[in-house]
């Protein structure tokens, strides 16, 4: 149980006990370095007081291995500190693959978080213990912030830009979330909880509370008003590449490179449909900037994603043939 | 007291021949009176937001208003007191004194500075009087250049005005470094403080172009609806942040250096010795300001920045620690075999080792990137900045202005009292500041107007702490102010110390020095320094410390 | 050891000990002046930089509108009063002093013309509805062509720009942010221009007062170098605004 002065928040994700290691770890040289430095001053303060008005120290100018070694000694440290901490960052940023994806939009002033069956929150957040959550997220006006302390990670929400953070909760219980980027007024009031289930109690939570729209049906109702099939046709045929398999694939682009085909791609090629274009193809498709609200883009990436399991024709795909094989 | 200096020759007392001077003490002073006035504000801000912070629910003002009091106490502190507080006054003071000089290179352009910063001055208090301004200090796009309905445009013109006084001083001390000193003065023989003052003005040259630029664009983009930083015209609001750093965070630096400036000379003062390691303290101040400049990007570890630019990013962070902890470790070494008093400069002098070390630490908590997605923008945050800017910077500067307080004045202050305020003013500060890191720990995030209730009992330690601290700040204001009348009178050289500074009368005359002093000692040496009327060159005797 | 003063006495401010300390400072001020001047246009030209490589298509087609006969005779005018300005500091460092006063005049009128031109330009953006704010309309000038523009030249625009918005609908705000990039870098660079004129009457000023000599000519050479700092500045700016997407 917390005591009444707790000095860390609960830990509750795959996160929290490395990002707490850490910190006992740094906190632990530093109270060596704090502690050695205090003591050193205050018993040369007492021991070389000055014993008469006019007495001058014995000067010592310098000490070229002693300046070593307070150069070499910390660096090591900092050093250790580095690549500790770029472990736990690296991981965090690297996202698994069998996430459990929510989407987030952030406003002035609230948070609305949709379940992958479509199903709405605001400023309320229901998990399942021991699933990889990915967070995408995604803002309406200004920068703002999602953190969850009990998780130990918050990721900034850029207007104009995809971001995405993963966790895996590891205890249920109900956990603060708070916006940490300065967004205006009523930026202390942008948070909410999020509960954390059991499984079964999730599943049971999602059934009991349907009644939002599917988050993919949205996407694909979209994709034909908005006429995106008469040329992304599925079997390939049409004036564009078809968008079977492509959620994660690799996609030849017209210079000869390739990208991954992420959210942020797909995106950017909804959004600036000339800033790749895909080998084979021409930039014949316009701009969506201003067409679609960012619930509407997400609705898309999501139908989007739901083709990944579709089949890839041969023909008509801008997915990147298999390389490194000869 | 000598019958004529520059408070009183010359020119006589008129307010005209203050207002139109070029000499470099007169125009210290200038700035340490406007530089007050900001650091009165910016106080009297943060009182407000510490008793609203009392209860859960915010115990004084309205959320809108509790912004403005954050943003107003940024920017009054960070670009009205901390960054002009040091060289604008201190270092404007003493460096042609230290090197022998006449005045600085410019002295017109010394004084266009101070007007200069009038003129900024008085833009961003319109903005305070005139709507206020909610935007954070950090004015993140688009909020300021779109959202915010507060007074943004004065703010940020008063802010791009106030940066050439900056980049003016800046330019004046370090060609007066380079090309006024007296015969003698080689580099090497440079106080440390001059050093710390010539790294600083590297930042200051170098960096503040780039926020002046980068707060143009965003005032044009709020005046005509442009977009260069707003997402929703074609523009990208982490590009202004990576402008807003550039400059911000070498920011620090101009804030902090000056003050391990200070240090550095008061350390060997009071210990009666020369200085441990001079070129390593010399050459880290110059390790500092460049590597500042290559770290800009760990305030953005969780904007969305690539990982490697993120990695990068933090390896560099972590090297710019070292240089720092060269200086605390060498003067420490420096107190090894002293003949130490406590004198109340000395006292200012260890508190700020003491509140730097722990400022200087916590910087390695969110240089670490795994931690930093914690305690970014938490309270761990604001904790970590005000140690080193206030317990730092601040310390240095109170403790300079002791130091130097009877070179600018000609006369001494109340002893016990002023070492009492001291010590008010670390206990006081680590009250304040110390219960945030563990707040921050906690989760709790900066610029909150209202918080939940488990977070109340370390913001009250916090509140009570800053009864202390705000009891530390206007104790050395009163008996400096009534020393000016009523003090001891100093003599030239009251500690004795062994700068150039020391060897003129208190106050100096306007010329500075009655004749072009020459330099034939290494400095700090009180063992070839006869004329100051020690000990010196005799080795201590065996009850005098160990062997 | 020497008195100390700080009177001026002569061409000798108090400070200084010596007229080559005094020389010597001076052109450091200015050379670190120049650094600093460095960044803070340095900041723009990231702006710039960054937002081309987003917005390539729609800074071409911003750039196309710019007249580039114009652009290049005002890169000439610069290049010329650099010259000028460079003989203008060696005839004060030779003690030929008509003809620094001459050479002052003539940089002086030069960097006039070049201003002159600037307005017309902006004159002509401003009537082709390309500055930035409500009325800010790319496609202003192909759709309202005048008697006097080139029928080929509007037709070729109309095309270009056509092309533009096909692939980009946002290629308005984008062609925006170009102009807006375009005046506020020339803008600048225009009022370091003005500054500079500034300075070059003070200094014709005192030249008509013979007060350059060979011993005594700092500030020629000081404001020679602000002078050739502004201009390479320009060099900079008329291939990165006038030379994007030229071919045509």
């Amino acid at each position: 149980m917390q005591s009444q002065l707790p000095l860390y928040p609960p830990e509750a994700s795959n996160f929290a006990p490395h990002v707490d290691a850490l910190m006992v770890f740094i906190t632990s040289v530093c109270v060596f370095f704090t502690a050695g430095i205090t003591i050193a001053i205050v018993y040369f303060f007492f021991k070389y007081h000055r014993k008469a008005p006019d007495a001058v120290g014995i000067p010592i100018h310098e000490d070229s291995r002693l300046e070593a070694a307070w150069m070499i000694v910390p660096l090591i440290l900092a050093m250790a500190m580095f690549g500790w901490g770029a472990v736990v960052y690296v991981d965090y940023r690297h996202t698994p693959r069998d996430t459990l994806d929510i989407y987030v939009t952030g406003k002035q002033w609230m948070w609305k978080l949709q379940q992958p069956n479509g199903l709405k929150e605001i400023n309320e957040l229901h998990v399942p213990v021991g699933r990889n959550i990915r967070l995408i997220l995604a803002s309406e006006d200004v920068i703002h912030d999602f953190f969850v302390p009990a998780f130990r990670v918050k990721m900034d929400v850029v207007p104009g830009h995809y971001n995405t953070m993963w966790f895996r909760p590891t205890k249920a219980g109900r956990y603060h979330f708070f916006c940490s980027q300065y967004c205006g007024t009523n930026h202390a009031l942008m948070g909410g909880w999020v509960t954390v289930m059991e499984p079964s109690d999730y599943a049971a939570w999602l059934s009991g509370s349907s009644g939002g729209s599917d988050q993919v049906v949205a996407g694909e109702k979209l994709f034909a008003e908005k006429a995106c099939i008469t040329c992304h046709v599925p079997n390939g045929t049409g004036r564009s590449p078809s968008l079977n398999g492509l959620y994660g694939a690799q996609v030849l682009l017209a210079d000869g490179t390739t990208v991954t085909a992420d959210e942020a791609y797909i995106r950017e090629s909804i959004l600036q449909p000339n800033a790749k274009i895909v080998a084979g193809y021409q930039p014949l498709m316009p701009t969506f900037q201003g067409q679609l609200t960012e619930e509407q883009i997400l609705a898309l990436t999501a139908y989007i994603k739901s083709l990944q399991s579709q089949p890839v024709p041969v023909k008509g795909s801008g997915i990147a043939p298999p390389t490194g094989k000869k | 007291m000598p019958d004529t200096h520059y408070l009183n020759a010359t020119y006589g007392y008129g307010i005209r021949t203050w207002l139109l001077t070029t000499d470099h003490k007169r125009i210290a002073l200038l700035y340490l009176c406007s530089v007050t006035v900001f650091f009165f504000i910016g106080g009297v801000l943060a009182t407000m937001i510490r008793i609203h912070l009392l209860t859960p629910g915010g115990a004084l003002v309205t959320p809108e208003t509790y912004n403005k009091l954050f943003t107003m106490h940024g920017v009054a502190m960070i670009f009205f007191f901390l960054i002009p507080s040091i060289p604008a006054v201190l270092g404007n003071f003493l460096i042609p004194l230290m090197i022998g000089a006449k005045d600085l290179a410019f002295p017109k352009i010394n004084l266009l500075s101070w007007y200069i910063y009038i003129i900024g001055g008085c833009f961003v208090l319109y903005s305070f009087g005139t709507g206020g301004l909610d935007t954070g200090w950090t004015f993140y796009t688009p909020l300021s250049s779109v959202y915010s309905n507060s007074a943004v445009t004065p703010a940020v013109v008063g802010i791009f005005i106030n940066g050439f006084s900056s980049i003016l001083t800046g330019l004046n001390f370090i060609v007066t470094i380079h090309t006024m000193r007296a015969p003698g003065m080689t580099w090497f023989r440079l106080p440390l403080f001059a050093w710390a003052h010539y790294a600083t003005s590297l930042v200051m040259i170098l960096g503040t172009p780039v926020i002046a630029i980068t707060l143009l664009l965003a005032g044009l983009e709020r005046m005509f609806h442009l977009g260069f930083f707003n997402p929703a015209l074609g523009g990208d609001p982490i590009l202004f942040q990576h402008l807003f750093w550039f400059y911000s965070h070498p920011a620090v630096y101009i804030m902090v250096l000056p003050a391990m400036g200070v240090v550095s000379e008061i350390i060997p003062t009071f210990a009666r010795k020369p200085i441990f390691g001079y070129s390593f303290i010399a050459g880290s101040s110059i390790a500092i300001a460049v590597i500042g400049f290559l770290v800009w990007a760990h305030h953005m570890f969780v904007t969305g920045e690539s990982t490697y630019a993120a990695l990068t990013f933090s390896f560099l962070s972590y090297l710019v620690a070292i240089p720092s902890a060269v200086k605390v470790f060498n003067w420490t070494a420096t107190l090894y075999k002293g003949s130490i008093s406590w004198d109340p400069p000395m006292v200012y002098a260890l508190g700020f080792i003491g509140l730097f070390v722990i400022g200087g630490l916590t910087g390695l908590f969110l240089a670490c990137l795994g931690l930093d997605i914690h305690i970014h923008d938490t309270y761990f945050v604001v904790a970590h900045f005000h140690y080193i800017m206030v317990g730092g910077a601040v310390m240095g500067y109170v403790g300079g202005l002791h130091f130097w307080w009877p070179k600018i004045t000609g006369r001494l202050y109340p002893d016990s009292l002023s070492r009492f305020a001291a010590v008010i003013l670390f206990v006081g500060f680590n009250l304040t500041f110390f219960p945030q890191f563990i707040l921050g720990y906690l989760g709790m995030p900066r610029r909150y107007h209202t918080y939940p209730p488990e977070f109340q009992v370390l913001n009250v330690l916090s509140t009570a702490g800053a009864s202390i601290l705000a009891l530390g700040y206007l104790l050395p204001m009163v008996y400096l102010a009534w020393s000016m009348r009523y003090g001891k009178v100093a003599g030239p050289n009251p500690w004795p110390a062994t700068g150039l500074e020391w060897k003129t009368d208190s106050p100096p005359p306007t010329e500075n020095f009655h004749v072009t002093p020459e330099v034939t000692w290494e400095p700090y040496d009180y063992n070839s320094r006869p004329d100051l009327g020690l000990a010196a060159g005799k080795p201590l005797a065996p009850a005098h410390g160990d062997d | 050891m020497r008195e100390c003063r700080v009177h001026r006495t002569g061409d000798l401010f108090g400070q200084f000990q010596t007229l080559e300390q005094q020389k010597e400072t001076a052109a450091l001020g200015m050379w670190i002046f120049l650094a600093t001047e460095v960044l803070f246009f340095g900041g723009m030209f990231l702006t710039y930089t960054i937002n081309r490589h987003f917005y390539f298509t729609a800074f071409g087609i911003g750039s196309n509108t710019l007249d580039i006969k114009l652009g290049g005779f005002n890169t000439v005018v610069l290049i010329l009063s650099s010259l000028t300005m460079a003989m203008a500091v060696w005839s004060a460092q030779t003690g030929k002093k008509k003809l620094v006063t001459g050479f002052l005049i003539a940089t002086l009128s030069l960097g006039t013309v070049f201003l002159g031109v600037k307005v017309i330009e902006y004159k002509q953006k401003f009537d082709h509805h390309l500055i930035p704010g409500h009325g800010f309309d790319m496609t202003y000038r192909s759709s309202h062509p005048t008697p006097a523009d080139d029928p080929r030249e509007i037709a070729a625009e109309k095309e270009e720009v056509e092309k533009a918005f096909a692939s980009d609908l946002d290629t308005n705000a984008h062609a925006q942010l170009y102009f807006s990039l375009y005046f506020a870098m020339t803008g600048l660079h225009a009022l370091h221009m003005i500054v500079g004129a500034g300075l070059l009457v003070w200094l014709i000023k005192e030249s008509f007062r013979g007060r350059f000599s060979p011993q005594y000519n700092t500030p020629v050479e000081i404001v020679g170098f602000y002078w050739h700092f502004v201009d390479i500045v320009w060099i900079y700016l008329f291939p990165l605004l006038y030379l994007i997407d030229r071919h045509r």
